[in-house]
């Protein structure tokens, strides 16, 4: 019996359910511990050893390692996790949300102030909205040229 | 006896805390937002409540993936802000009411609802910033909350989250709760998140005043309407991280008109405003008749 996911037709959004919760425990234990100071301290001194204390993926650590928050999404990373990471570097959690779709920070920031993304085309895939694949990354910052 | 009197329903961007901590408000851009709380800090002078009891989430702060439990009560003496990860906002500490708390407890478990008892946890942004916004910073010479309140967190981060209509027969189960402790308590519910935003993924970003103020309006006079909307409509519509407009029917649940019992409540504060760094914020105070 498959089980009733009705979200995964929803473009450019990753539920965090019980299963990528499976697949991310330790990637969001990871970041969990980013919130001691000492552990900041080491994460950043050498981020690639405190990585690998934990027992994640190598695609866990390598979105961790390009700060490719989709990429860690995707490997089971949950966002309020992930904040953790952001915070470590300064980050407002503006910020970090804005670098998941390609804007510049000042154009993430314009487009929350002019009302935000609008939902009209963006309650489906397939439909044309901003959010889509085939309208993503959007703006200046694609993310495309760093990865 | 003890008395739920009003509910409060605010967004609790941590912005929002920000901006406040570090003296932002009078910034153009956050004018609008802190306006639309004038009422309400003067409200909560003029009708100032024994009790908070105050539904949010936490957000990764004191619920690791180690254990997140669906529905939380605080029954400790205090709770202390959290480092959320940029240090702990300069507020008072908490002060709980661990006899009305673990009353409370009692009660809705024996009516069904598996609720997990909390004695030690720090209360994040989720908590804290719906108290600054009630009831402004506090002075230093008197550097307190002005009232005890009761931590109630609700999982809205590991789906699947509790139904709205869960949420709303919870309410229901804690009016009768509060209405059961001898002592004569004016209990303010407060339900807290939202409203529209979306924080992952490239559909960050997402605000939908028009599905919120329609939210308001059904909350308002419709709530068992409200209670029926199901997850789905709140991703689709509201963003992935909308879903915490849950909560918001875990205080209107608790309103005396749910249970039939009065001719209905009274509006007395309505605001929306877009944006607050990602998201939508609603606000609403409704008193019992």
């Amino acid at each position: 019996m498959s089980l009733d996911k009705p979200y995964l037709d929803v473009p450019g959004t990753i539920i965090f359910d019980a299963e990528q919760s499976r697949k991310g425990y330790h990637l969001n234990q990871f970041c969990m511990s980013l919130m001691k100071a000492e552990n900041r301290t080491r994460f950043k001194a050498n981020e690639r050893a405190y990585l690998d204390e934990w027992p994640m993926t190598e695609e866990q650590k390598q979105g961790v390692l390009t700060r490719d928050l989709n990429r860690c999404m995707a490997a089971g990373g949950n966002i309020y996790f992930l904040a953790k990471i952001g915070a470590t570097d300064g980050l407002s959690f503006q910020q970090m949300a804005g670098s998941m779709t390609g804007m510049t920070e000042e154009e993430y920031r314009n487009m929350m102030i002019s009302g935000g993304r609008s939902v009209e085309g963006n309650r489906y895939i397939g439909e044309d909205g901003t959010a889509q694949a085939k309208n993503q990354p959007q703006g200046s910052g694609n993310k495309k040229d760093k990865a | 006896m003890a008395r739920i009197t009003a509910s409060v329903y605010t967004s609790h961007v941590p912005a929002i805390g920000a901006a406040l901590d570090m003296g932002k408000d009078k910034e153009p851009y956050w004018v609008p937002l802190f306006k639309g709380y004038e009422y309400s800090k003067q409200w909560m002078k003029d009708n100032k409540p024994d009790v908070i009891f105050l539904v949010y989430n936490d957000h990764a702060t004191a619920f690791s993936l180690d254990m997140i439990p669906t529905f939380a009560i605080g029954t400790a003496a205090e709770y202390q802000p959290a480092d959320e990860g940029y240090g702990a906002r300069p507020v008072p500490k908490v002060v709980g009411h661990p006899e009305l708390a673990s009353h409370i407890a009692q009660s809705v478990i024996q009516q069904d609802f598996d609720l997990t008892i909390v004695n030690k946890m720090d209360v994040d942004h989720g908590l804290t910033v719906p108290l600054s916004l009630m009831c402004g910073q506090p002075p230093a010479d008197k550097f307190e909350w002005p009232c005890p309140v009761i931590p109630f967190a609700v999982n809205v981060v590991q789906y699947p989250v509790p139904s709205g209509q869960r949420c709303f027969n919870l309410g229901q189960a804690i009016r009768k709760a509060v209405e059961s402790y001898d002592e004569d308590l004016n209990i303010h519910i407060w339900g807290t998140g939202g409203m529209s935003h979306q924080l992952q993924g490239p559909r960050a970003g997402l605000i939908n005043a028009e599905w919120d103020n329609a939210f308001l309006d059904k909350l308002i006079a419709d709530p068992a309407a409200a209670a029926a909307i199901p997850h789905i409509d709140y991703v689709r519509e509201a963003g992935s991280e909308g879903i915490e407009l849950v909560m918001w029917l875990i205080a209107r649940g608790a309103m005396s008109d749910v249970a039939g019992r009065a001719d209905g409540v009274t509006l007395k504060h309505r605001f929306f405003h877009v944006p607050a760094s990602n998201t939508a914020v609603g606000h609403l105070i409704l008193e019992n008749k």
